[in-house]
Parts: C-alpha cells; sequence; structure tokens
C-alpha cells in the first residue's frame, strides 16, 4: 500500500530531459485528467456526506446524532473494535515471531492462509460464522440448548469482525521483522538477557511503528465494516446496530440527515486513519515494511 | 558427499525462543477464526449434493447476479486501470501543489467504510442529485442500473491499481529511457516500447486485485444499485437474501461459486507475478 519516496535520480542533462520528458500540453493534460478523475470518483463523494449532514444546519445534525439508537450504535462500534482489534494484535505479533524469526516448512501456505480474509467477500465473511453459529448451524442447536446467543448478538458481530481484519498486523509485521533478522535478538540473548527481556526490549521497539500502522488499518475496518456485520448482527437497534449498520437502517427510513451525521462520524474516522498513517509513512517509513504486497 | 555438504546451506536450528508456543498459537487461533468457518462454508452445500449445487448456481437470478458481479468488476477494474495508471505517472512523475494531499486521498476508498461511500455516491447520483442532475438531460440513469454498480466499484477499486503500479514507476530505471531517447526513439515510442512493458505486470496485478475486490464487494453497491432481480442485483446480496429465507446451503452454494471465481482470479494473478520474475 506504502511506497516509499525516493530521492529523485541525478538530474539528466538538459538536452536528453527533453528527450524522456513530456511536452507540456500532454503533461497538463495527464494531471488534469488524473486529478479529475480523482476529484469526481474520491473527493466529491466525500465532501457530499459532510454538505448532507449540515443540510439542515449544524442545529439538526447535533440532534440527529443526539438520539439513543445512535449513541448506542456508536458505543457498539466502538466496543467492537475494542476486543477484535486487540485480538488480532496479539495474534499478528506471535504469528510475526514464528513466521520471520524461524526457518520452518509450510511458512508460505502459512502466509497464504493468513492473507485468506482479504479475498473473501464480506457477506461470506459473515455467512460462515452463520453456517457455523445460526439456528441451522453446525452448532447451532447445541448453543440453542445451552441457551447461548452469538448469531444476532455482539459476539457475532465480533467474531465477523475479527475475520475481516484477521491479516492487517501480522501481514505489516512479518516483512518487517523478517527484514530485521534475528542477529539483535541473538546478541540479547548471548549478552544474557532471557526470552521475554528479549522481545520487549529488543523485538518490540524494532517494531513498534509497524504495530502502530497495522492497529491502525485495523482499527478503521473494524469500525467500518459493513457486509460481514451486516449478515450476522440482525439488525436490532439499539442493541447490534453498529454505526455502519445504523447508517443504512436512517437511510431506509429516509432520515437523511441522521444517516450523512452517522456518515459524517465515520467518514471523519476515515481522514483522521488517513492522515496518521500518511504522517506515519512520512516521519517513520523507514522502520515500515518496505514490501507489503 | 562431504564436497556437496560444503555448498548446502548451513541452517543452524535458531538459538530464539517461543517457536512452538507461538506456531501453535499462531496455527490455533488461524484454525478457529479462519479455516473451521470457511471449512463450513465448503461443506454445508455437500448436503445439496452436486447436481443440487449445480440447480441452486443455474437459477436465474443466481446467474444473473454472478453476471452483474463479475462483468461490472471487469468494467470498473478496466477503467481503473487506464486511469490507475494515469494517476500513478502523475504522481511520480510529475510535481504540482497539493501533490502529497492527493497522493494521501488516494487510499481513501481504503479507509472510508463502505457504506458511508455507499450512501455518498448514491446521493451524488440520483436522478436529483450533483451528479445525477447534469446526466439526466442527456438520457444517462446511473442510480439504481447496473451502471450504479460500476460507478461504485470504480471508487473501491481505484487504490489497487495506483498502489501496485506506483512503486514500479518509481524504481524505473531512467536511463533506459535516455538510450531509447538518444537511440531516436520518439516520446511516445519509449513509452509504448520500454515504459509500458516495463510495468504491465504491476498494471495487470492491480487490474485482477480490483476485480477480485469487486466481485465481492457489498457495502457500497447495494444503495446505488436498486437491487432489482435479474437487473442490478449483486451476487453478495443474494446470499443476503437466500440467508433470511433460512436458505443455508443455497447461500453456501452461492458463495462457493464466488470464492471459485476468486481462487481462479489469485491464481491468474500468481501466474502474472511468477511470468514477471522470469522475465
Amino acid at each position: 500500500m506504502a511506497t516509499e519516496t525516493k530521492a529523485p535520480a541525478a538530474s539528466p542533462a538538459p538536452a536528453t530531459a527533453a528527450a524522456i520528458g513530456e511536452p507540456a500540453w500532454a503533461r497538463n493534460l495527464l494531471i488534469a485528467l488524473g486529478l479529475g478523475f480523482i476529484g469526481l470518483f474520491l473527493v466529491l463523494p466525500l465532501v457530499a456526506v459532510f454538505i448532507e449532514a449540515l443540510s439542515n444546519g449544524i442545529g439538526a445534525y447535533l440532534a440527529a446524532l443526539h438520539t439513543p439508537d445512535t449513541l448506542a450504535a456508536i458505543r457498539l462500534t466502538l466496543l467492537v473494535a475494542a476486543i477484535a482489534v486487540p485480538c488480532n494484535l496479539v495474534f499478528g505479533v506471535i504469528a510475526a515471531w514464528a513466521i520471520a524469526k524461524f526457518e520452518f516448512t509450510g511458512r508460505s501456505v502459512l502466509i497464504t492462509f493468513i492473507d485468506l480474509p482479504f479475498s473473501v467477500s464480506p457477506v461470506i465473511s459473515g455467512l460462515v460464522y452463520v453456517l457455523l453459529f445460526g439456528a441451522h448451524g453446525w452448532f447451532g442447536p447445541w448453543l440453542v440448548a445451552n441457551n447461548v446467543q452469538i448469531i444476532f448478538a455482539v459476539p457475532g458481530i465480533v467474531l465477523a469482525t475479527i475475520f475481516v481484519t484477521f491479516p492487517f498486523v501480522a501481514r505489516e509485521l512479518i516483512p518487517l521483522m523478517q527484514e530485521q533478522g534475528t542477529e539483535e535478538e541473538e546478541a540479547a540473548l548471548s549478552l544474557g538477557a532471557n526470552g521475554w527481556q528479549t522481545f520487549w526490549r529488543v523485538t518490540l521497539p524494532n517494531i513498534k511503528w509497524g504495530l502502530l500502522y497495522g492497529v491502525l488499518l485495523s482499527n478503521a475496518r473494524a469500525m467500518g465494516e459493513f457486509g460481514a456485520v451486516s449478515v450476522v448482527s440482525g439488525h436490532i437497534r439499539g442493541l447490534t446496530n453498529t454505526m455502519p449498520l445504523h447508517v443504512e437502517i436512517l437511510y431506509n427510513e429516509y432520515n437523511f440527515v441522521g444517516a450523512f451525521a452517522v456518515a459524517s462520524l465515520l467518514a471523519l474516522l476515515a481522514l483522521v486513519t488517513l492522515v496518521l498513517k500518511s504522517l506515519l509513512e512520512w516521519r517513520f517509513g523507514h522502520e515500515l515494511a518496505v514490501t507489503r504486497h | 558427499m562431504r564436497v556437496f555438504a560444503r555448498f548446502l546451506p548451513r541452517r543452524a536450528p535458531s538459538v530464539l525462543p517461543g517457536f512452538g508456543p507461538a506456531l501453535g498459537f499462531a496455527l490455533a487461533y488461524l484454525s478457529i477464526i479462519v479455516l473451521m468457518p470457511l471449512a463450513a462454508l465448503v461443506l454445508r452445500p455437500a448436503e445439496l449434493g452436486f447436481s443440487g449445487f449445480v440447480a441452486v448456481v443455474t437459477q436465474p437470478r443466481v446467474l444473473a447476479a454472478l453476471r452483474l458481479s463479475f462483468g461490472a468488476s471487469l468494467i470498473a477494474a478496466a477503467i481503473n486501470a487506464v486511469f490507475g495508471m494515469i494517476v500513478a505517472w502523475v504522481l511520480v512523475r510529475y510535481s504540482f501543489p497539493g501533490k502529497r494531499l492527493v497522493d494521501a486521498l488516494v487510499d481513501l476508498p481504503f479507509a472510508l467504510p463502505t457504506a458511508v461511500a455507499g450512501v455518498a455516491l448514491t446521493a451524488l447520483y440520483a436522478p436529483n442529485g450533483w451528479i445525477g442532475r447534469l446526466l439526466q438531460p442527456l438520457g444517462i440513469e446511473v442510480a439504481f442500473t447496473p451502471l450504479g454498480v460500476v460507478v461504485a466499484l470504480v471508487f473501491i477499486g481505484l487504490p489497487f491499481v495506483v498502489r501496485t503500479v506506483q512503486p514500479v514507476l518509481q524504481d524505473l530505471d531512467r536511463e533506459v529511457e535516455e538510450a531509447a531517447a538518444s537511440l531516436g526513439a520518439s516520446r511516445w515510442q519509449t513509452i509504448v516500447r520500454v515504459i509500458l512493458p516495463a510495468i504491465l505486470p504491476a498494471l495487470l496485478t492491480g487490474f485482477a486485485l480490483a476485480l477480485a475486490r469487486g466481485v465481492g464487494e457489498y457495502g457500497s453497491v447495494i444503495f446505488i444499485a436498486g437491487n432489482m432481480p435479474l437487473v442490478s442485483e449483486i451476487a453478495p446480496l443474494l446470499i443476503v437474501i437466500k440467508l433470511e429465507q433460512y436458505d443455508y446451503a443455497g447461500a453456501a452454494a452461492v458463495g462457493v461459486a464466488m470464492l471459485s471465481i476468486s481462487f481462479v482470479m489469485l491464481l491468474i494473478l500468481n501466474l502474472l507475478q511468477r511470468w514477471h520474475r522470469g522475465h
């Protein structure tokens, strides 16, 4: 996703500069096309969210946000992210430790499996848990008999969110820790540190920005996930309705100010994520994984 | 044997601790969260039998949905391949005010929740929206038609192309272009015969990634599509509808059909990358 900004190559001699550059009209045309496309497809929708949200004034905007159902949706979204992101953080660090610091057969298969949730439709990400825990799922009868509800309840939403954010931290840390090798850890161990000390004092400081980067991206996805959560949620207002699902409910009720007010909060989250992500790439780019694909 | 052994890489067992527990935990977590649920998906349609599975995925409504999901993703990925390449080119080669901002904005579709994109695009392209109002006199309807699906998928897919082409363009050795120019090639010839072949594998990778994402996309599409059966109903929505009717096996069958498409595309993607490395 990220690209390292490279120092420009030594500027070519003026004579060849003309030969390997484009004429001014072509350059301007390409810039206009590129920026026009981004303006039309990226900037305009973003602007539309805020304008629609504020179309009846700031008072209506705040009133739309300050309803019990909206506040419940915000609380649920924060709760789900607060569970899902740390789970995948712990998994990501441990998986990256095993994969990046040791050689073993089947390593690339394991990496492929970790990437799997990214190539699965969000709807399928929710569907798989319904097939396991739904009323007609594999464990459905047992769950019903023991009065445990996962689907159409918060645990299902958390599970689906963990699934869709599963690869973020691991796929950021694995290439980073592979680049860093094991020499520093070996030095720490030979100087008498134990395994935990080595991890906390040597490995963790080396990967902290990469870790933050992965957490940032998985948090954005966790709070914004729609498809997977929609399948397992049951859309019970005030109980199993996350912010993205609440946008849909309000929109379908023709409560456009309300829908776009909630959407504007999510858009703000996306903007903050983008700013922090750019800051991390710009300030600590050399401490992030160079190849992320 | 001893002579050969000297040339084999010596792989001393690592002195770092914790391999066993770390790998064990990672495998257990992976199995519970990802592998077991996906196994349920793949095994569920088995109760339909093979003929039952074929019957489900060849229902006219399912076929129409798969065709729309696949066709609209293909068109959107093609649009993104063209404009994504232009955006990547402009970002790498030219300088203009606000370039850094534009570069960061390219990732917006990764960060913006899909439902937000969906309602925003619908507001823009609805007959009374900012863009819809301009298109209506021309007889072009976007919202609530298959065209709307394409628009949503263009939004979702753009960063995949830009972010795969951009680093390759950045690493391109400009001396090769100078050499082509000094040998008498026009700028157009250099672009078509030198630069384009160099970025083509990355472009195809970005195209395939955008395509794969588009086939599964749900949140941004369902608002703008109108969701008319046989016309503007996408495959993921059909899964949701089948689930609402408690037709678990049917929903899983559509899911398996979609995953198979994604798998084939990932396979092609892999082959392309291998082919690229071979050159």
